[in-house]
């Protein structure tokens, strides 16, 4: 039997979670915060969502960042669940070896080599740097992430229901289709979700593979940020902060039942 | 399995190969190319240029031409070897100090009832999810000399840092100020990173059998003894894919330096974005980051087997 948490495991857990979380909360808190001064707490207020309302520029690159998240994420779930199944499935092919190379590789590469890797890319092809431009880009590094998602839950999966829908006269693209994508589903949302986040966080590559006219939000904030703390900037963050937060919770909940029904 | 599905599930790797050689490996031949062209004439198009309707000869010409002018310049600018290494000190050290802080973390999170495990590893994803940017943007309202840990301090009445600032002014020195330090950018970059250590190390001591611990403890072990000669050395493969999975994409990092580290602190990430946005010179900024790559291919490929057996294991 396995010993309940000591003082020093809850010691630990709750100075890791502080250190996680109080920044965070700071934010949080101080964009709710009527004077401009960070260290100045001048009473509750609203004012600075107010006046986010009112920033046409900023709302414009929120619309341009979302639409780019979309597109990418999709297209990257699909690649990737793709990919996903080749590398679980498919034994040892030939070339798998780069293939798994390719698919692991943007999870640690440095975010600048992606980025400038990906920018020379397009001038060498002439592409007019823009929404396409970036959602490619995006697309190349969530692809992986989305990969080893699906693949965790693609390995846990009892092979022998698919086998048995084509034992049954199933063709085996529609036993796919039937047995194993519903299974996999919750996998392939989180996939989905956690590929959207990214895209709608990124800073560097959107810098490089981006042009004029497709500003995204991180580059917004990036460039606000560099001239200092303000107010504005914690509430644009706060709202992020509180739909990728809901977004999470929401598919953890989805992921949890679909695991407890997939046991059953 | 039957060869037949095998092979349609191989079918299936062809949209993300092409997808990946286009988009992946391809630029990669881009930026190693560029990094080889003459500065001087380091505006699109590049020289020199692949003639490929030439043939043979176009390929000699092409070669003939490629210079190490650039290679050379990086070789002999202090500026450059100072940032490769304080990039790889900097990353090294933040590995080291994730480790010390991950893994009590999430060794504790395996004691805990199964409950309250799934709720822990929620709650050390979930920042990951929140922005980078805005999570190491909170950092500098905190950090910064007229900031939050300075304004906290002063109301416990403690201000240690204020008694030190007056003292080293007293002698003349400029006041400490976190920001823009590199004790900064190992804070940055330890709050970033903390989820990729915690969860690789969480996933390994989860599976160990607690029957161990138990046998061990039969055999006359007490549990520090236990824990050192069977829970850490059978975490050794979490230990080596949390430091991976956080001292790679260290090396390279970008934001955390630049909004943290301030002026003084060389990374090459900064370094790669400083030639290309400020100094408009591309081919530096292509060695740069293939004298990055070259580094990092080691590690790479270490964290790449690390992960075949991970999610590919028992098959």
């Amino acid at each position: 039997m396995r010993r309940g948490p000591s003082l020093f495991n809850l010691a630990s857990l709750g100075l890791g979670l502080t250190f996680l979380y109080a920044p965070i909360v700071l934010l949080v808190v101080y964009s709710f915060n009527d004077s401009r001064l960070v260290t100045v707490w001048g009473g509750f207020s609203l004012r600075w969502y107010g006046e986010l309302m009112h920033n046409e520029q900023l709302l414009a690159s929120v619309w341009m960042t979302v639409r780019i998240a979309a597109l990418s994420a999709t297209v990257a779930t699909l690649l990737g669940t793709l990919a996903a199944v080749a590398l679980t499935r498919g034994g040892r092919f030939p070339g798998r070896t780069i293939f798994s190379g390719a698919v692991y590789a943007p999870l640690v590469t440095p975010e600048v080599i992606l980025g400038l890797s990906l920018l020379l890319l397009f001038v060498a092809v002439g592409a007019p740097r823009g929404f396409w431009t970036v959602s490619a880009a995006h697309t190349t590094l969530t692809l992986c992430y989305v990969t080893v998602v699906v693949q965790a839950r693609l390995a846990s999966f009892d092979r022998s229901l698919e086998e048995a829908a084509q034992d049954l006269g199933c063709p085996p693209w529609r036993a796919f289709l039937l047995v194993t994508l519903p299974n996999i589903a919750p996998a392939v949302a989180a996939a989905w979700m956690l590929a959207f986040t990214l895209s709608l966080d990124d800073l560097v590559i959107a810098s490089f593979t981006s042009g004029p006219g497709a500003t995204t939000l991180p580059m917004r904030i990036y460039s606000a940020v560099r001239l200092g703390v303000t107010p504005e900037i914690n509430a644009i963050s706060t709202l992020l902060i509180g739909l990728v937060a809901t977004g999470v919770i929401a598919a953890y909940l989805i992921q949890t039942r679909g695991v407890r029904r997939a046991s059953r | 399995m039957s060869a037949q599905h095998r092979d349609r599930s191989r079918a299936a790797a062809i949209a993300p190969f092409l997808w990946l050689g286009l988009f992946f490996l391809f630029p990669f031949l881009l930026v190693l190319r560029l990094s080889l062209s003459d500065i001087a004439l380091a505006v699109p198009p590049y020289a020199p240029q692949l003639d490929l309707s030439a043939g043979v000869d176009g390929v000699r010409e092409f070669l003939a031409a490629l210079d190490f002018e650039t290679y050379g310049r990086l070789g002999g600018d202090r500026l450059y070897l100072a940032a490769y290494l304080s990039s790889m000190r900097i990353a090294a050290i933040s590995t080291g100090i994730l480790l010390l802080i991950g893994y009590p973390i999430a060794y504790a999170m395996v004691r805990c009832p199964p409950a309250a495990r799934r709720a822990l590893v929620l709650a050390v994803i979930l920042p990951f999810w929140t922005s980078f940017l805005i999570r190491i943007y909170a950092w500098i309202a905190i950090l910064k000399p007229a900031g939050l840990l300075n304004a906290a301090l002063g109301a416990v009445g403690v201000a240690p840092l204020n008694l030190l600032n007056a003292a080293l002014g007293a002698v003349g020195l400029a006041p400490l100020n976190l920001l823009n330090t590199e004790a900064a950018v190992h804070i940055g970059l330890v709050y970033a990173y903390l989820p990729f250590m915690v969860l690789p190390l969480y996933a390994v001591l989860e599976r160990q059998p607690a029957e161990l611990l138990e046998a061990a403890a039969d055999l006359g072990c007490t549990p520090v003894q236990a824990f050192w000669r069977v829970t850490f050395p059978m975490s050794l493969p979490g230990v080596a894919a949390g430091a991976l999975l956080c001292f790679i994409p260290m090396v390279g990092e970008f934001v955390v330096p630049d909004l943290l580290g301030g002026s003084q602190t060389l990374m090459l990430g900064k370094v790669i974005w400083t030639e290309f946005f400020a100094n408009r010179d591309w081919p530096t900024a292509s060695a740069v980051a293939v004298a990055l790559i070259v580094t990092l291919i080691v590690p790479l490929t270490l964290f790449q087997r690390q992960q075949q057996r991970l999610l590919e294991g028992g098959r």
